[in-house]
């Protein structure tokens, strides 16, 4: 298993025209990581990719692989592989053809080429399927024939650009684990682009969250979700729900905000943003659906919202429970499902607990629309 | 009768109306070629003869005609595809504001006359070779002043325009991601352009082919000016159109009509072989049936219709050897004599009788203008001069004046045509 090769970014903008679709990043990937760019989409993280594979060069800054810089070279002699949204597996060649296009191009023998798209073809588990063509087999299969193919050409780095986004739902779930497991086995870097928090989460290492063309946040998986460190961050990954108000009172990692609606609450403040806010400035708190409980009235504590139900619905595993909230947005709990018929009735008013720990402070800023 | 009889009658008759308007000439003029008259026609019916692809093959004129049509219509193929190849490139490539321009430029050669472009070809080319200083004689002169050259230079100028609008309608679907893929796989742009673009474009590549061969076979008013001492099919028939022609060349349409048609059927036969293949590949049909009737023609009309043809036309070619219309011909000939002579003795009474007239009224000075035959010619033709000078040759010679003919139906262009 080799060690992979890191990859850096140092401080790239990428313009077209005005438009600037990637502003001042800087993200080093260590050898061997699963890496991710997480954000909507239209947020730049194809453009870092593009620029990554050599497609197309940084309007200002440093794409270095293994350390050395890849200016001016094109992607055909860069140590990439890219795997494409939509595969871009050639229609006109057979399965193993298409894997092993890359000695082709190099010069290899049939034979040669042949035994090799049969090794990667048992590795992907589709052993005497090679003389297909790639319209003959299924999405899942395809989406394999693509990693073979890339594969292939033994590179340091693979670029993934939502190679997912076309599957349905089990078989996204099925690759994320096989796309995992492959990237332990060959111990290359892993370089994924996705929309979607959930490949992200569960596949990567670290985790770099973009929106519009700024990196927000770069960090394992587990931080990302559990220390947010923009309000951008809190609302894209996972359900959150947004408390807006101000800074009453700091004490220590902690903060006491006044929000709009649901009085003063207690909040710790996301570690980033630790001494960054102060008393008196706009802030928000966010808490996760699943750390609210039901719990008793209690005016006097600072970790207890009211609300009114508007309504609730059953998800198999759990009930989500929507109340009226901060503005339009409605506050939202999920209670596992233990089983219980309901949890609430329509227009109950409710007192929600949490835990100070779960909940996060941090300036206001952009929510991530919805 | 309902409305909808009315208009299924209605669409018949159309339908009717429209294909004779289409494939009538076409039919008219397959006949021709087998009847023996020496000028193309269908009525009167003379013989069923095959004589007229003899004299088409013994036609040194047309024969040279179709070797160059056929050297040229190769080479523009060969220039106008890579052109065309390159410009539909090109469009695909360039900044996307100049596009449009861009487009319009490489099409307009479609919009101008042939005429206008062979001529500039040939201007443009002199010009060129007198640029170079290229003394007469030299390689280069003859280059410039070469039919074959300038012809398909001239063709290619918009043939190729032509081929860039076959290679543009595929191009737009394909996946530019594919050639990024094999860059990233490490192709190099050449490799990329040989192992993707080029095989996707192979279908695009062989129409375009046909369609730029046949359009050189069929030019004519480009070729006319660029053609100089050389000549191609369109030229020599043009040419034999201006001196009269015979029924050979309705024979030459009629093989490449049969031509054409046999093509047509070979290559649909091999598409719908190819669609079935894949339908079955893919489990969407059943394989083919083992019926007596092969699957291509299941509720094809036209096809059956096509494959008669093409049966009829094997017949004939195999009863080619065997028939000969001489008999035939002999009949007719003589049939045409008695008729002729008839005729001559028809018209010397009327000129006897007529004589007696004139003559009659010669004595009287004052009367009327001679008889209506004369009258509109005043006195060059009056009855007297006419009868004066042509009575004797008109006996000895009696096959030269059948008035009611012209010259068309003359014996003795009968007897050269054989």
């Amino acid at each position: 298993m080799s060690s992979g090769v890191a990859v850096d970014l140092e401080n790239i903008w990428i313009r077209f025209g005005d438009f600037v679709a990637v502003r001042e990043a800087n993200v080093s990937i260590k050898g061997g990581d699963f890496f991710s760019f997480l954000g909507p989409s239209g947020c730049g993280k194809t453009t870092i990719l593009r620029a990554v594979s050599g497609f197309l060069e940084p309007s200002q800054g440093q794409v270095r692989i293994g350390g050395k810089d890849m200016a001016g070279i094109g992607p055909n002699k860069r140590p990439t592989a890219l795997i494409f949204q939509n595969l871009a597996l050639f229609p006109l060649m057979k399965i193993w053809e298409n894997i092993s296009f890359s000695m082709e191009v190099a010069g290899a023998s049939t034979a040669e080429r042949r035994k090799r798209a049969d090794e990667l073809l048992d590795m992907i588990a589709l052993e005497g399927q090679g003389d297909k063509y790639p319209s003959e087999l299924s999405g899942g299969q395809k989406q394999r024939v693509a990693i073979a193919r890339a594969l292939c050409a033994n590179p340091d780095v693979l670029l993934l650009d939502e190679p997912l986004s076309a599957l349905d739902l089990k078989l996204r779930q099925h690759m994320r684990t096989e796309l995992r497991e492959i990237q332990k086995r060959v111990g290359i870097t892993f370089i994924y682009i996705t929309h979607d928090q959930g490949e992200a989460l569960t596949m990567s290492d670290s985790v770099a969250v973009m929106k519009a063309g700024v990196i927000d946040q770069i960090d394992s998986g587990h931080n990302i979700y559990d220390h947010p460190s923009t309000p951008f961050v809190a609302s894209f990954v996972g359900e959150n729900n947004v408390f807006r108000g101000k800074v009453k009172e700091i004490k220590g990692n902690d903060a006491l905000i006044s929000t709009n609606r649901s009085g003063e609450l207690l909040s710790r403040i996301t570690p980033s943003q630790v001494g960054k806010l102060s008393v008196g400035d706009d802030a928000m708190m966010f808490i996760r659906p699943e750390t609210l409980r039901l719990g008793k009235a209690d005016a006097s504590s600072k970790t207890t919202i009211s609300a009114d139900v508007i309504n609730e619905e059953f998800e198999g595993n759990s009930f989500s429970v929507f109340l009226k909230g901060d503005g339009d947005k409605s506050i939202k709990m999920s209670v596992p499902n233990a089983g219980q018929d309901h949890i609430s009735s329509r227009g109950e008013n409710l007192s929600l607990h949490y835990d100070a720990t779960n909940a996060v402070a941090m300036p206001a800023g952009e929510l991530a629309s919805e | 009768m309902s409305s909808s009889t009315v208009i299924r009658f209605a669409l018949g008759a159309y339908l009717l109306v429209f294909f004779s308007y289409l494939l009538g000439p076409l039919v008219v003029m397959s006949m021709t070629a087998f009847n023996s008259s020496a000028f193309p026609s269908v009525s009167p019916w003379a013989c069923f003869t095959y004589e007229w692809f003899d004299v088409l093959l013994n036609d040194k004129h047309i024969r040279d005609g179709i070797y160059y049509s056929f050297i040229i219509g190769v080479g523009t193929v060969i220039l106008s595809v890579s052109m065309g190849l390159a410009a539909s490139i090109v469009l695909t490539q360039v900044w996307p504001r100049i596009r449009s321009t861009y487009y319009t430029m490489i099409i307009a050669p479609i919009l101008i006359p042939g005429v206008v472009l062979g001529i500039s070809t040939l201007v443009f080319w002199d010009r060129v070779g007198q640029f170079l200083g290229a003394p007469d004689g030299s390689f280069l002169h003859g280059l410039f002043h070469n039919g074959i050259f300038l012809t398909i230079l001239g063709q290619s100028t918009f043939i190729a325009s032509y081929a860039m609008l076959v290679f543009v309608a595929r191009l737009q679907r394909f996946d530019p991601g594919l050639t990024e893929a094999a860059l990233d796989l490490g192709a190099t742009h050449t490799q990329a352009f040989r192992k993707i673009l080029l095989p996707f474009m192979r279908p695009a590549i062989a129409s375009a082919s046909v369609l730029a061969f046949l359009a050189s076979f069929e030019n004519y008013n480009t070729t006319t000016f660029t053609i100089i001492d050389y000549k191609t099919l369109t030229t020599v028939l043009a040419q034999k159109v201006r001196l009269g022609i015979n029924p050979s060349i309705s024979s030459l349409a009629f093989i490449i009509i049969v031509l054409t048609i046999f093509a047509a059927l070979a290559f649909e036969a091999v598409q719908r072989n190819g669609r079935r293949r894949e339908a079955v590949a893919q489990g969407k049909a059943n394989p083919p049936s083992k019926g007596i009737i092969p699957p291509f023609f299941h509720g094809n009309f036209a096809a059956f219709a096509l494959v008669a043809l093409a049966f009829v036309v094997i017949m004939m070619v195999s009863t080619a050897q065997s028939h000969s219309p001489e008999v035939c011909k002999q009949q007719v000939r003589d049939a045409r004599q008695i008729e002729i002579q008839q005729r001559i003795d028809a018209l010397k009474k009327s000129r006897a009788l007529k004589e007696q007239q004139s003559n009659s009224e010669a004595a009287e000075p004052d009367a009327e203008p001679a008889p209506a035959s004369s009258g509109a010619f005043g006195g060059v033709f009056a009855p007297s001069n006419l009868s004066a000078d042509e009575e004797e040759p008109e006996a000895s010679e009696p096959k030269e004046g059948s008035g009611a003919f012209g010259n068309v139906f003359a014996p003795t262009n009968l007897d050269s045509g054989d």
